[in-house]
């Protein structure tokens, strides 16, 4: 029972990641019909928020120690953060402990503007082209994107530890009844999960609540009459596109201490997100997240060495053969839409 | 004035003699020094050819093995401060080339991918006439590049490559590793790990889903399980794998009280992350505390992995805090050159290329078969890791092995491991046809021609 639930744990967690990023995805699907395939660069991009506002925060100016000696047997420079002089070493210390949820902040306006930018000066030339295009021109766009990235911070993974009050884990089995150390689970797994459920309740009730969000799903629905009625629908669009580069940019942000960023932590989730779109179905936001979440959860128990060693090599081909099943017996995905991805 | 007469029968006769002291002599000796081997260097250069990751997940790792190619060529070359050069016991290099001639390079990127190594080095080979091929961070690239060679008739001098397989079933006669291996990765570690952790352990292994990862799992395995270990569990976890919480929950539930991170590169990286979050380090189990293993370590990977490798076990080629004539010699000379010490990564592909052009110096030739005897059974010293030998067998270096540790306190980020023992080599020496090795032959070498 216990492993159970700590599976279920470990899959809510590993769903959420691939919730949110589904959920950019259909967004973007579903309001503006493109498939992006760029959507994955987007939340690599969010991790390295985190990472650039690290620095930003860690800048520093050298001191000589004369007392130590370098790897050459020189005095030893030593980087002494800006902050420092500010602020003092303990708010200093402080500040630069909490650099990873500073940088949603700093993270918020740098997706949108991204997200602005890409719709606005690529991704709207492709709309009326078909979708094999749109995937080659988003998947070349996430390569240039990776790359720039590789260029400015290497290829080497970059540490961007979470706040020292959510290092270490939670005895989960404790708490329960069960035996210590059966189910423990790390304090920032659960802010993950937390926080992605934030975002996704928060997108639904922007969608669901709001004049802006009736509109949208009005658009999304059908375009033209809405069009008709004199609203700016494209104008909407692509603020949703900038929306659901925020919301792949955050999951990457608060990802960051999960697994230390590089360059291409986006390729790594984005096939398996498009599985999550395509099972949930293309264009529900509903699926999305629940597919999310099944996904996880099944990878999770998939992965147990119970599990292995009575189907060897199931951990690497369980997402994909639900997908399959999924498909084979509802084209239309999970909460899909009908007349998407079927006859 | 002298007068020869050239007759038949005294051809025949000459012939006959040149022939017997032939077969006597060394076959470098008698090696051709311009032909009748693939690219043999035609003007007053040669061209080596150097195969790095220079994109893919270990392209860090191979801009740092360029660096030092690059430096051992500078070196080869009269330039710089001759490095390692100063303090190789062989004194066959003098600073002016290889046999006389320039040395020149071209590079290609292996990706970190088999097909891809074997392209680019089949390009180097045949388009710019590399007469030698060196470099990669894989074992999968070593073996598919060390099989290419053989087939073209070039040397091959394999740069990081830990897998048992390179000098063991996959061996060539065309290829060389300086490089250690899992083997001698357990062997290295256990007698440590059982001083640290005592004999009554039981362990349970997290193992990357390829080639290098089962012989990495299997010396580890074998030779803790030597000393009374208990291994409860060996679980194969995907290459792409990025996320390892659902392989790392479930180990505190096995009883076991270690853990083996058979992983490398950004599979360490994250699987050693997501074990420290999931508080393995701070847990009691058996009345032990619990503790994780990585059995090969790199400073990159490190880096990478950040705090989080404070206090951990691993084995490394080499370290730029070792304080030996050759490993000073070589970290100033790098460290002066780019401003950071050189990786283990660094060291090695710097080792071969001197190596190589040693082993030229001495034959007298490029022709690889001249250069294959030079370094069969070649011992040396003075190149950071104390006395060498490439044992003539399987072409595979033997030398002192380090275990290090995670550093608690680093001042620096380059101080992220320290040194806690040199395991001699003797203690790391293993047969031949040892059962981990077994399979494969040697061949014959091959000059392409």
């Amino acid at each position: 029972m216990d492993a159970i639930i700590l599976q279920i744990l470990n899959g809510l967690d590993k769903g959420s990641a691939y919730a949110l990023i589904a959920l950019g995805l259909t967004l973007i699907f579903g309001t503006l019909g493109v498939v992006n395939f760029a959507h994955g660069a987007l939340f690599m991009i969010g991790a390295f928020c985190a990472v650039t506002l690290s620095r930003i925060l860690t800048l520093s100016h050298e001191v000589i120690d004369e007392t130590k000696t370098d790897f050459l047997g020189n005095p030893l420079k030593v980087d002494v953060p800006y902050l420092y002089d500010i602020f003092g070493q303990t708010t200093g210390d402080a500040i630069i402990d909490w650099a990873v949820p500073i940088s949603i902040l700093f993270a918020i306006p740098v997706m949108v503007f991204i997200g602005f930018a890409m719709e606005r000066g690529l991704i709207k030339h492709f709309y009326k082209r078909p979708h094999a295009d749109q995937i080659l021109v988003t998947f070349g766009l996430a390569i240039v994107l990776q790359e720039i990235i590789k260029y400015f911070y290497g290829a080497n993974p970059i540490p961007t530890p979470a706040p020292e009050a959510f290092r270490g884990s939670f005895d989960f089995g404790a708490a329960m009844g069960f035996d210590p150390n059966t189910i423990i689970y790390p304090y920032w797994r659960l802010v993950y999960f937390a926080f992605s459920a934030v975002i996704i309740g928060a997108v639904f009730a922007f969608l669901q609540f709001t004049t802006f969000g009736m509109v949208v799903r009005a658009g999304m629905a059908d375009r033209e009459t809405v069009g008709l009625l004199g609203i700016n629908i494209d104008k909407r669009f692509t603020i949703m596109f900038g929306i659901a580069a925020a919301v792949a940019g955050l999951a990457g942000v608060m990802y960051a201490p999960i697994n230390s960023p590089n360059y291409h932590m986006g390729m790594d989730f984005l096939v398996l997100s498009f599985v999550v779109v395509v099972v949930g179905g293309m264009g529900s936001l509903s699926g999305a997240v629940l597919a999310g979440f099944l996904l996880g959860i099944l990878e999770s128990f998939a992965s147990m060495a119970v599990v292995l060693e009575t189907l060897p090599g199931i951990n690497q081909i369980i997402i994909y053969l639900v997908a399959i099943i999924i498909l084979l017996t509802r084209p239309r995905g999970l909460m899909g839409r009908k007349g998407v991805m079927e006859e | 004035m002298s007068n020869s007469k050239l007759t038949r029968r005294g051809l025949i006769k000459t012939g006959a003699v040149a022939g017997a002291a032939g077969l006597t002599l060394p076959t470098y000796l008698r090696a051709d020094a311009h032909a009748g081997y693939l690219n043999a260097p035609q003007g007053d250069t040669v061209t080596l050819g150097f195969n790095v990751p220079q994109s893919g997940p270990y392209a860090d790792e191979g801009a740092d093995e360029l660096r030092a190619y690059e430096l051992a060529v500078e070196h080869l070359n009269g330039g710089g401060d001759a490095g390692m050069m100063n303090t190789f016991s062989s004194k066959a290099l003098t600073g002016n080339g290889i046999l006389g001639k320039k040395v020149e390079y071209v590079t290609g990127d292996t990706q970190t991918k088999s097909d891809a190594a074997r392209a680019s080095a089949k390009s180097m080979i045949e388009k710019d006439g590399a007469i030698m091929i060196t470099g990669g961070s894989s074992s999968g690239v070593a073996v598919a590049v060390q099989a290419l060679c053989q087939e073209a008739g070039v040397i091959f001098m394999a740069g990081l490559t830990h897998s048992n397989d390179t000098t063991g079933k996959d061996k060539r006669a065309n290829g060389f590793r300086h490089f250690f291996n899992s083997y001698m990765s357990g062997a290295a570690l256990a007698p440590v790990l059982a001083a640290n952790y005592g004999t009554d352990r039981k362990a349970y292994h997290l193992t990357a889903d390829y080639n290098w990862g089962y012989t990495t799992e299997e010396a580890v395995r074998s030779s803790t399980e030597a000393m009374g270990w208990e291994t409860v569990n060996a679980v194969k976890t995907p290459l792409t794998q990025t996320d390892f919480s659902s392989y790392i929950a479930p180990v505190l539930q096995s009883g076991a009280d270690v853990l083996v991170l058979n992983h490398y590169g950004g599979n360490m990286v994250n699987s050693l992350t997501n074990a420290v979050q999931f508080g393995l380090r701070d847990k009691l189990v058996n009345n032990k505390n619990f503790e994780i293993i990585v059995p090969l370590y790199s400073r990159l990977m490190a880096k990478g992995a950040g705090a989080n490798v404070k206090g951990i076990f691993g084995s490394t080629n080499w370290h730029w805090s070792l304080t030996d004539e050759g490993s000073k010699a070589f970290v100033k000379s790098f460290g002066t050159k780019y401003g950071f010490p050189p990786s283990q990564a660094a060291h090695t592909c710097y080792v071969q290329a001197l190596l190589y052009a040693d082993a030229c110096e001495r034959a007298g030739t490029f022709n690889p078969c001249g250069v294959v005897e030079a370094l069969e059974g070649f011992e040396f010293d003075g190149m950071g890791n104390g006395p060498t030998l490439y044992r003539a067998e399987d072409h595979q270096c033997f030398k002192d092995v380090l275990v290090v540790k995670g550093k608690e306190n680093p001042t620096s980020e380059f101080d992220l491991l320290e040194i806690v023992e040199v395991t001699p080599v003797a203690q790391v020496t293993y047969e031949p046809d040892h059962p981990q090795m077994a399979g494969g032959s040697l061949g014959t070498c091959n000059p392409g021609a």
